[in-house]
């Protein structure tokens, strides 16, 4: 017995011994893992650990603003008061302190509905938005009562503003939130809540420079995301600020004088084209796109008639009419086909085979010469001149004037235009050109298509005496504008001179198609040219019947208006073009409204006063 | 056959100050060291924050070192006396905590008794070690051989594992299977049965696994590839094992660890309390505590061989044991190597039954070091 009690007692040493040993090898094997986590893989976990305690979180810059020339703010950033409440501050009582707010600032059942539903989706110290843009008052009653709101914080954000609204719309563009497609960018501050993205306009071209550098703030976070203190901020870089070459003055103007019209008006600095009016009407609220339309807003923008949407001054495209007559004329000099006093008998029609080719004067101008074709717009003149140049020079000179492609300016929406080649018709049509083509090119009708821009590229062109400049709405870097910074185009000067008296005698002759438009600034007159162009095919049997005046008929149906023009006639500055959709005519509708643009500028005469900021944003040339 | 009158037990009847003289205070001071890592490293977990847990560990450890004063001074004969009784009483408070228990983190595992909750499982571990050992006491060599003899042992562990794994708590079925089975390991049973009980085990594992809930299925998954959703199941010992690791061999320095500071650490003053102590004080700092836990094992080992009884031998090697299973499992979960079964890390993890049930462990075998020289007859001690 006691032996065998011995035996267990060494069978117990024996097995203490081997599990000792097992307990041995287990806390080896501890050890190894202890030395394989924090010796081998700690700069990993080091790493992970990091990035669990640190989050970095984006900060929007503040958009860059938008000057005109003279410093004039275009585009601002104003202080969005927002109110907001973070649940755990509340005492515990969300609904009291919902209920104090409430008589301080009135809210809806649906709003106090989505609070609490935010609330509870929220992380008990995540502010949670009550109302957005509040005015100076209702912030102020809020900030009043604090000490009866607990948990109720007000937040100062940032929301674009145009001071201009309307007047600037097209020009500048406006901002919204940033759609899927934009989503895709690499630009990390578009996915910030609220951000805001340019849509269109300046807003959109140079959207990079005005969003700036995002900012960044890194943060200690604990595990559910509260953060604990800040570790370092970088306020980011502000956009930058952009100085456009408007004249807010004359913009403004254009605007108000065109509202109630659909058109387009463009005045640019002939030497430098600096452009100092940009406007299309009608306009419409960029104010309110930043704040997200109403779905009746929407509806009435975007089904307007006279399409608000629209840059007609970039993206309108229009026969230019009467307008043209300047360049089938100097086709024509260079080709050699008239002369200067070449003169041409108008009897009110021409036949062309079996076609009659009407001029605006049923009853004819009699015996013209170039100078009073133009005066008269004259359009027998210019069938037969065209007829003798032939499309293809006519094409040619009115390319060199920058007609038939887009002038180059770096805003969205600019169409090309139209100038029609015999080639063009073969290719693009499949139909062989006729001389009916030409007649109706001659009087810058049929294919020809041009935006107001380009007319008014076409105007300073004549007017800076054959100098092909490019229209700029940035202040440029290294401005001089005491050098024409276009290309020049070896025109002959005289025909030049021989365009701008014609022009001269449209506005300021008794007899002149454009006597709507003259001005006399101190001394300054203006030069320029009527356009009328059909909209609808005028047909036998209403010419018979005698013409309808404008008046009578529908306004989808009435001619579109059209004026260029520039000044003043010594020393000229200014180009205008003014287009009027359905206006009636260019001499009724068109004349009087540039005339009023011409007049401002020629007092205000932006030009000769250099503009500001041109050093400020280098950056800007950059993009 | 008349049992051999029992030895004359030189120091059975010792006073009260030679029992205190006996105490091994090598073994109280190892205690002591672990113990003071733990309130150093609860005030850690709450961010230098005393009386969070720290405080409360600190007055519950004085009232286990009177637990242990107080058995150590024991007579180990009464321990074996009782043994079953303490056994009993454990399976019926595990029954009672079965239809009254308080439950938490979808467990039942409190049991009410007025001004404390103890949780029975706790105490039903000591008292499975004690109820084998004075099983195995009493059994013969052929005995232990004899797979019929194996019937009444292998009941009396399978019924408090299978209540504890019904509150649910795996972590102490674990514990207890484990420990239950190094003492039959100790007392001999033949190498092939433990072989066949494996297999049989491998084979079992698809009809038990239809018996676990789905969180405890979830932990396995997780251990098995705790990345596969590190925000979700995978969070826990992803996160344990960055804390772990950015330690780094030095460690991020006292009341500098960013993980347990800023609460990525989840249950970080319990079952991962570990981490929070390795990332502050790094590979140093967690090799000394580990040899700190393996100092007071060997210790524990040494108590075993100056016994001269078979109870207390086997006694003390089965709570030596129990102590190694809590710290290799803790430690293993929390470094990834165990699925998380919800072991705590012994003295220090926050938690009041676990502290006085091990500090009355400890007494025990402080119990077995006074008795060392009473040598306790197979039926017993009062039977001479």
């Amino acid at each position: 017995m006691i032996t065998r009690d011995g035996d267990k007692g060494k069978t117990l040493t024996r097995r203490a011994a081997m599990l000792a040993g097992g307990e041995l090898f287990l806390s080896t094997v501890l050890l190894g893992r202890m030395y394989y986590l924090q010796v081998l893989e700690a700069d990993r976990y080091k790493t992970l650990a990091e990035e669990n305690r640190i989050s970095t979180r984006l900060l929007a810059p503040p958009r860059g603003l938008i000057f005109d020339r003279f410093g004039q703010p275009m585009a601002q950033n104003n202080q969005n008061f927002r109110v907001l409440v973070i649940s755990e501050q509340t005492e515990g009582n969300l609904n009291a302190t919902l209920e104090a707010l409430n008589k301080i600032l009135p809210l809806t059942d649906g709003e106090i509905q989505r609070i609490r539903k935010d609330v509870r989706r929220s992380r008990d110290f995540t502010p949670v938005t009550i109302r957005e843009n509040l005015t100076w008052k209702q912030m102020a009653a809020i900030q009043l009562n604090a000490p009866d709101l607990p948990g109720i914080i007000i937040d100062e954000g940032l929301s674009r503003y145009y001071p201009f609204k309307e007047a600037s719309a097209h020009l500048l563009g406006y901002v919204g939130a940033v759609s899927e497609d934009e989503m895709s960018s690499r630009n990390p501050l578009l996915k910030l809540p609220g951000f805001r993205v340019g849509k269109s306009g300046i807003e959109l071209a140079y959207n990079t420079a005005l969003c700036g550098k995002e900012g960044a703030q890194r943060v200690e976070v604990n595990a559910v995301g509260r953060v604990i203190r800040e570790i370092e901020r970088d306020e980011g870089v502000p956009g930058t600020t952009l100085p456009l070459t408007i004249d807010m003055r004359i913009q403004n103007i254009a605007y108000k004088r065109m509202k109630d019209e659909s058109g387009a008006a463009v005045l640019l600095d002939i030497y430098t084209g600096e452009i100092l009016a940009l406007v299309s009407t009608p306009g419409f609220d960029p104010n309110k796109f930043n704040r997200g339309l109403t779905a009746e807003e929407w509806k009435e923008i975007s089904t307007n008639e006279k399409n608000a949407l629209l840059n007609k001054a970039l993206g309108g495209l229009y026969s230019p009419g009467s307008t043209f007559k300047m360049i089938v004329a100097l086709a024509a000099l260079e080709a050699g086909v008239i002369r200067p006093d070449t003169k041409i008998f108008c009897g009110g029609h021409t036949m062309m085979g079996n076609h009659r080719f009407h001029c605006w004067k049923p009853n004819g101008h009699g015996n013209v010469d170039l100078k009073e074709a133009l005066m008269h717009s004259c359009d027998i003149y210019f069938y037969e001149v065209a007829r003798r140049t032939g499309i293809d020079k006519i094409a040619a000179m009115a390319k060199r004037f920058g007609l038939g492609m887009p002038t180059g300016l770096d805003l969205p929406g600019e169409k090309a235009g139209l100038m029609p080649t015999r080639r063009w018709k073969e290719v693009i049509l499949g139909e062989q050109w006729l001389q009916g083509d030409t007649y109706n090119a001659g009087i810058g009708q049929g294919y020809i298509l041009a935006t107001p821009i380009q007319l008014a590229v076409m105007t300073a062109i004549l007017a800076n005496d054959g100098y092909k400049i490019k229209p700029t709405i940035l202040v440029p870097e290294n401005r001089d504008a005491s050098v024409c910074q276009g290309e020049y185009l070896n025109l002959s000067k005289a025909h030049l001179q021989l365009m701008r008296e014609g022009m001269f005698a449209v506005v300021n002759n008794s007899e002149g198609t454009g006597k709507a438009a003259r001005v006399n600034v101190g001394g300054k007159l203006i030069a320029g040219k009527t356009g009328t162009t059909q909209v609808k095919r005028i047909s036998m049997k209403e010419r018979e019947q005698g013409l309808r005046s404008q008046d009578d008929i529908p306004w989808e149906e009435r001619n579109h208006a059209l004026f260029v023009c520039f000044g003043p006639t010594e020393n000229p500055r200014y180009a205008l073009s003014v287009v009027i959709e359905h206006g009636g005519g260019g001499a009724k509708t068109a004349a009087p409204i540039a005339r009023s643009i011409m007049e401002a500028a020629l007092k205000l005469d932006p030009a000769s006063n250099p503009p500001q900021n041109v050093k400020k944003n280098p950056a800007v040339r950059s993009i | 056959m008349t049992d051999i009158a029992p030895f004359k037990m030189h120091n059975a009847n010792m006073t009260l100050k030679e029992r205190l003289m006996h105490i091994s205070w090598c073994y109280i001071f190892l205690i002591f060291l672990v113990v003071s890592a733990g309130f150093v490293v609860l005030y850690a977990a709450a961010n230098g924050n005393w009386s969070q847990w720290a405080g409360k560990q600190f007055s519950r450890f004085w009232l286990g070192l009177a637990v242990v004063f107080i058995v150590a001074v024991t007579d180990l004969r009464f321990w074996l006396k009782y043994a079953y009784l303490f056994y009993i009483i454990a399976v019926v408070m595990l029954f009672v905590v079965e239809f009254f228990g308080h439950g938490a983190m979808g467990a039942q595992r409190w049991l009410n008794l007025g001004i404390i909750r103890v949780q029975p499982s706790e105490l039903m571990k000591i008292a499975l070690i004690l109820a084998l050992a004075r099983y195995f006491h009493g059994s013969s060599q052929q005995e232990i051989g004899c797979i019929s003899y194996m019937i009444i042992p292998a009941f009396m562990v399978l019924l408090p594992v299978v209540l504890v794994l019904k509150q649910p708590d795996l972590g102490t079925a674990v514990l207890m299977g484990a420990a239950s089975l190094s003492l039959f390991f100790l007392v001999g049973v033949q190498m092939w049965k433990f072989a066949a009980l494996g297999l049989a085990g491998l084979i079992s594992i698809p009809i038990g696994w239809r018996f676990l809930h789905d969180y405890q299925k979830e932990r396995v998954f997780t251990f098995l590839d705790p990345e596969r959703d590190p925000l979700g199941k995978g969070y826990h010992i992803l996160q344990s094992k960055i804390t772990l690791g950015s330690g780094g061999i030095f460690g991020k320095g006292f009341l500098q660890g960013t993980q347990s500071r800023l609460n990525f650490l989840p249950e970080k003053h319990t079952d991962f309390i570990f981490t929070v102590w390795a990332e502050e004080f790094g590979l140093i700092g967690s090799v000394t505590l580990l040899l700190l836990y393996l100092a007071l094992i060997f210790y524990g080992y040494v108590i075993a061989f100056r016994s001269s009884s078979f109870f207390g031998r086997l006694l003390a090697l089965g709570l030596t044991t129990n102590l190694f299973l809590y710290v290799f499992i803790n430690i293993a979960m929390v470094m990834g190597l165990l699925p998380v079964v919800g072991v705590p890390l012994p003295m220090i993890s926050y938690g009041g039954t676990v502290m006085l049930t091990l500090m009355f462990s400890f007494g025990l075998v402080e119990c077995v070091n006074v008795n060392r020289d009473v040598q306790i007859g197979r039926r017993g001690a009062y039977d001479d």
